[in-house]
């Protein structure tokens, strides 16, 4: 017998929170980029998951949708990132500091 | 309060069940997962950050593996690992920002306790209901069994994309489009579209100095060097100015 679902979407939702968390501290725009990754990473784990839980095909085909979502993402992304190092001279998002009084 | 007994006591009788292959597999490339996660929120440097999202991404494939969902593990790792993470790596050598952050430095006073905390809640509710949820409601699966189809897993999944799904495919094929033309737009100099030289808009938006005398270079060669090495020749022979811009550089350089 296989693993089990439940451990797997465990796993899935520690992989989730991590890339949150990582999303939340970090500072640069790249990295936050790569944590968006582990998120999208985590969701496909689930749907992987559930598509064996329940012996549906149409998980992984979501899991497909999800990756061709990703590669969009992340090239529009990149190509914003670079918009702003052109003007700016710099990718990190911690300019919300100046809002302290 | 009995979702978190079920959560610690549920665990114990399923591990009886499981073969030590599988779960020997699962528990690898669950610190895999991890560990790579950990790497990239905690690394310095984002070069370190791209390397540890590699190894979350492999350890990803594994567990497809084990879940059967095998071309989905071959398109993670090529297209995962041998694109984007390419992508992201090539941005930041081209942008140089592969310095280390100091990461210690808060700007915000609580921001990472009230994200830990946040982190933390979201995490036990998931965990609460992956563990204790029963979301499966019996009805008949939409696009097919995931299981025992003919042609393996490859197949099924290609009938279920191509024919259930077959608009919402149609409707990545516009949305990559749609990417690859935004991505263009963006990293398009500003104001570069307007039919002018391109070294004057550079210089009007005063974004890129260094590049714009470096196309300058071979025009300006040869617009100063075409007079003073074939002075005769413009008078003598004007066909031979007109026949190309591609003979020009040769004759300069010799």
């Amino acid at each position: 017998m296989s693993v089990p679902g439940q451990w797997y979407l465990a796993l899935s939702a520690v992989l989730f929170s991590i890339g949150a968390l990582g999303l939340l501290v970090r500072r640069n725009v790249l990295v936050m980029f790569m944590c968006v990754e582990l998120m999208l990473n985590a969701a496909n784990l689930a749907f992987v998951t559930f598509s064996r839980m329940l012996d549906d095909i149409g998980g992984q085909a979501l899991v497909f949708f999800v990756l061709v979502v990703a590669a969009a993402e992340v090239v529009v992304g990149l190509g914003i990132v670079v918009a702003i190092f052109r003007r700016r001279r710099g990718a990190t998002a911690d300019d919300l500091h100046i809002l302290k009084g | 309060m009995r979702a978190v007994a079920a959560l610690a006591g549920l665990h114990l009788p399923l591990l009886l069940g499981v073969t030590a292959v599988d779960a020997t597999t699962f528990a690898v490339a669950a610190v895999i997962v991890l560990a790579g996660a950990i790497g990239v929120v905690v690394s310095r440097n984002p070069v370190h950050s791209a390397l540890a999202l590699v190894m979350t991404l492999f350890g990803v494939a594994v567990l497809f593996v084990e879940e059967r969902a095998n071309f989905l593990a071959a398109v993670q790792v090529i297209v995962y690992a041998g694109a984007i993470v390419v992508l992201f790596l090539f941005v930041i050598m081209f942008l140089g920002v592969d310095r280390s952050e100091d990461v210690a430095a808060e700007p915000l006073r609580f921001q990472r306790p009230i994200a830990v905390g946040l982190v933390a809640l979201a995490l036990i509710g998931l965990l609460v209901l992956a563990e204790g949820a029963r979301w499966a409601t019996g009805a008949p699966s939409v696009a097919g069994a995931a299981r025992g189809q003919p042609g393996g897993n490859v197949a099924a999944l290609g009938r279920a994309v191509f024919t259930t799904y077959l608009f919402p495919f149609e409707a990545t094929a516009a949305l990559l489009v749609i990417a690859v033309v935004g991505a263009v737009f963006l990293s398009r100099k500003p104001g570069a579209s307007r039919g002018g030289p391109p070294e004057a808009a550079a210089t009007e938006a005063g974004t890129e100095p260094e590049p714009a005398p470096d196309r300058d270079v071979p025009g300006e060669g040869s617009r100063t060097g075409s007079p003073t090495g074939g002075e005769p020749e413009p008078a003598g022979n004007p066909v031979s100015s007109a026949s190309g811009p591609s003979a020009e550089p040769e004759e300069v350089s010799r």
